[in-house]
């Protein structure tokens, strides 16, 4: 039983901390553009200006 | 990917007069006697990418070949006044692209912008061709970033409210948002049901705690996750139609309540799992199935999009400017060159050629005298003219035939797909099963209320549509991925229902079974070298006969030293490519669908156009009568050259000089009649015949009020793919039938031991994940045909 106290909150906190990442994920708009995405990793160039004005 | 060898002849172009090389930029093949480049907007392209740094880009294409030639004329929107301020001082644009077909497509765009030293973000997106540009400086700005995209070779349209409602953002992240807490509440109170399933030596106080761990997390779950289905179900409630939202609302509903009633009297089991496991399976299916939809509903968009809507205002002043045809009164000038869509209706001072193809159907151009109303739609032929517009675009025949469209869509929304056929039988059927259940355990077994309530729910949720509700949207999915892979678009829910019943097809002859342009007749008695010297002239000209000679002998290279004379042909030198009058002959007979070629001290030679059926057009009526489909064809063309079409392409009966009115009459007959008629058509005389059609059909190049009354558009060439789009159809219907079988037979085992009291919420678990993952494996089936 006291176990139980200990393990189920991290196991819920766990599982909230998930839900929040993909709320997050989702708000930003990463589920938008997938094909972009999967296209977009296979390029390392960064882009071609020193600085931004 | 592009094997290796294909890539090394573009970087190193081969040699002039070898064949089988590639243009360096667009990857068309070469004619013998080009350069490295199929056309001067090619070379320009490349030497922009080369200048930029990125040619990387060419190792990394994936597009087919001729999708990045540079268009010839410049975008004909103003940017500029697309150009939105923001906040900060920045300006931000939106642009739909098209040829964004592969990763390397947004890397080249994205970078070429970024290299300009005022850009400060620019993003495009492979899904959606959307690209978005952020700069501080003038709007002014905008028209060069855009001409910069069009140099590199890529079609740029405003970002239009078009495109916008075709993506429905909001609902489709709203749904994802659903997805995304299901899942997790499922996951966490399955984490605790295993604890009680397993556990049957748990103390009385920890199982309680159990049962109200798991309602405190599957209680904002199902309230939360469910509410997508909870309005569609309203919806249907107060429209007092069964669906199968209601089903699966009451359905979760009820678990909902009778757990709730279950963790306050410390029962065995509480059903939170299974309720919240439920909603996250449909949940998943329907966002698959709207991704793919809208995948397709997003091609069609850029499809329109692309359909450039702008027009030539004359000024006072005597220049012109191009604006969006919206904003045109009636009463405005208009300057309509030669080879332009007329966008509004309108009436010359002068003598007009007109291809009105695309309004009646007719292949060969006709001559309207002045004064003579000139409809909305057909194509200029001849000299460019000035028009005075009649209507504006909301009051003119365009938008009266948009009206009608409308009308006549409203009277199909009634077909009934389905699963909500299904969902209209079965609901009730279940509904009544477990108020039985209840009232027999209540009151003939003498359990207490709260008892009876868990066979009850029980018997809800084994029957649970779960596997019905998944069975037609699983295989819907599959299907409409399988025909977007290979170019059929559909746009509206229920097409590939209604195309797998469709017993009579109707099909126009005028852009449908031929190409729609006109092209060079084939004259034994041509002169090969006079076809390339007439080609090399018509080069410099926009009209379309001219492109039809330029695509009879696409080698030949461009001449400088061109001059068009407007209406009449093109001249360098002594050499004449243009009407009968201009090369000095006499007796020509007048149809419009000629060119003559002149030179110095010789005999003029004649070259004859035709709108030609498309090659494969026999290939596909045949393929559609082994379908069992009757067949008829409907033109607004001439007797002579209608009957000939059916004679070639085998088609039954057919009809010439058929108004609009009159296709909309037959396919109003058709099902007066009881046949279930599918109308292939691109015109916009087709159009009200297309609305009214059971299931309709239009190709890729059809005018754009075609293709927005049609349930499916065909991306390709041709009308190629419809025969597949039909065994497709007809394939995911059976497949659709056979999971709704499945899933009643199920049932049909599971119902009665759940009323007994003998389904525990493990057996449901168990039931409801078998069902929905045969019905699946079923549904992937839809795809796979050979071809």
């Amino acid at each position: 039983m006291n176990a139980l106290v200990v393990l189920v909150p991290i196991a819920l906190l766990l599982g909230l901390l998930g839900l929040a990442l993909f709320l997050w994920t989702l708000r930003s708009r990463q589920y938008e553009d997938l094909d972009g995405a999967a296209a977009r990793i296979l390029f390392d160039d960064l882009p071609r200006k020193d600085s931004k004005p | 990917m592009s094997s290796e060898p294909a890539i090394r002849e573009r970087f190193q172009p081969a040699p002039i007069g070898l064949s089988r090389a590639h243009c360096a930029h667009c990857g068309t093949p070469l004619a013998p006697g080009q350069g490295a480049f199929c056309c001067a907007g090619c070379n320009g392209a490349h030497a922009l990418v080369r200048g930029l740094g990125l040619d990387a880009f060419y190792r990394r294409q994936d597009t087919a070949a001729g999708t990045l030639r540079p268009p010839e004329a410049p975008p004909a929107f103003d940017a500029a006044t697309l150009a939105v301020a923001q906040a900060d001082g920045t300006q931000r644009l939106e642009l739909m692209v098209s040829g964004l077909t592969c990763g390397a497509c947004v890397w080249l765009v994205e970078q070429a912008l970024a290299a300009e030293p005022d850009v400060l973000r620019a993003r495009a997106s492979l899904s959606a061709r959307r690209l978005t540009v952020v700069w501080r400086g003038p709007a002014e700005r905008a028209r060069d970033l855009v001409a910069l995209v069009a140099r590199l070779g890529f079609r740029v349209a405003p970002w239009s409210p078009a495109c916008l409602r075709a993506t429905e953002d909001a609902e489709g992240q709203a749904l994802l948002r659903a997805l995304g807490i299901a899942a997790f509440g499922s996951m966490n109170v399955m984490l605790v049901s295993i604890a009680v399933w397993v556990g049957g030596d748990m103390g009385e106080q920890t199982r309680a705690l159990m049962h109200w761990l798991a309602a405190l997390i599957g209680l904002p779950t199902v309230l939360v996750a469910g509410m997508p289905f909870y309005r569609s179900a309203w919806d249907s409630l107060r429209a007092r139609r069964g669906n199968m939202d209601l089903a699966v609302s009451l359905g979760v509903i009820a678990t909902t309540l009778m757990s709730l009633s279950e963790a306050f009297r410390n029962g065995p089991y509480t059903w939170f799992d299974g309720a919240t496991a439920l909603l996250a399976l449909l949940l998943a299916g329907r966002v698959l199935d709207r991704g793919m939809r809208r995948r397709a509903r997003q091609a069609v968009a850029e499809l329109l999009a692309l359909q450039d809507g702008t027009v030539a205002l004359l000024c006072a002043d005597g220049t012109t400017r191009s604006v969006p045809a919206e904003s045109i009164h009636a009463g405005d000038w208009l300057l309509v060159a030669s080879g332009d869509r007329l966008r509004l209706d309108g009436v010359a001072v002068e003598e007009v050629v007109l291809d009105l193809g695309a309004t009646t159907g007719e292949s060969v151009p006709r001559r309207l005298p002045a004064g003579e109303i000139l409809a909305a739609g057909s194509v200029n032929m001849g000299a460019g003219f000035r028009m005075r517009v009649t209507a504006a675009l909301k009051d003119g025949s365009l938008a009266a035939l948009g009206r009608l469209l409308e009308r006549a869509e409203q009277g199909r929304g009634r077909f009934v797909s389905i699963a909500d056929r299904a969902a209209r039988f079965y609901v009730p059927i279940i509904h009544t099963v477990a108020f039985a259940t209840f009232l027999g355990w209540w009151l003939g077994v003498g359990v207490s209320w709260q008892a009876a309530l868990v066979p009850a729910v029980a018997a809800l949720i084994v029957t649970c549509p779960c596997g019905l509700a998944i069975a037609v949207p699983a295989v819907q999915v599959a299907a409409v991925g399988a025909l977007f892979r290979r170019g059929v678009l559909v746009a509206s829910p229920t097409a590939l229902e209604r195309l797998a019943s469709a017993d009579h097809a109707v099909l126009d002859k005028t852009g449908t079974l031929s190409e729609g342009h006109p092209d060079l007749l084939p004259d034994a008695t041509l002169d090969p070298a006079m076809l390339r010297l007439a080609a090399s002239l018509a080069r410099s000209s926009r009209h379309p006969l001219a492109q039809a000679v330029v695509r009879a002998c696409p080698e030949a290279p461009a001449l400088d030293q061109v001059v068009e004379v407007p209406g009449s042909g093109l001249r360098r030198g002594d050499v004449r490519l243009g009407s009968a009058a201009f090369c000095g002959v006499v007796e020509a007979p007048d149809s419009g669908m000629s060119l003559w070629l002149s030179l110095p001290g010789q005999p003029p030679i004649a070259f004859r156009f035709q709108d030609q059926l498309r090659e494969d057009s026999g290939r596909v009526v045949a393929a559609i009568q082994a379908l069992g489909l009757r067949t008829e064809l409907l033109s607004g063309d001439a007797p002579a050259t209608v009957e000939d079409a059916a004679e070639v392409t085998g088609i039954g009966p057919w009809q010439a000089r058929a108004t609009p009115a009159d296709k909309a009459a037959r396919i109003e007959a058709l099902r007066g009649a009881g046949a279930r008629p599918l109308m292939v058509g691109d015109g916009i005389n087709d159009a009200a015949a297309l609305a009214m059609a059971h299931v309709s059909v239009s190709p890729a190049n059809g005018t754009d009020i075609a293709q927005a009354a049609s349930d499916l558009v065909l991306r390709g060439e041709g009308l190629g793919a419809l025969p597949y789009a039909i065994r497709v159809a007809r394939r995911a219907q059976r497949l659709a039938r056979q999971n709704i079988a499945f899933s009643l037979i199920y049932n049909v085992v599971a119902v009665p031991a759940a009323v007994l009291g003998f389904v525990t919420p493990l057996i449901a678990a168990l039931v409801m994940a078998s069902s929905s993952i045969i019905v699946i494996c079923n549904a992937l089936r839809a795809g796979k045909e050979p071809v």
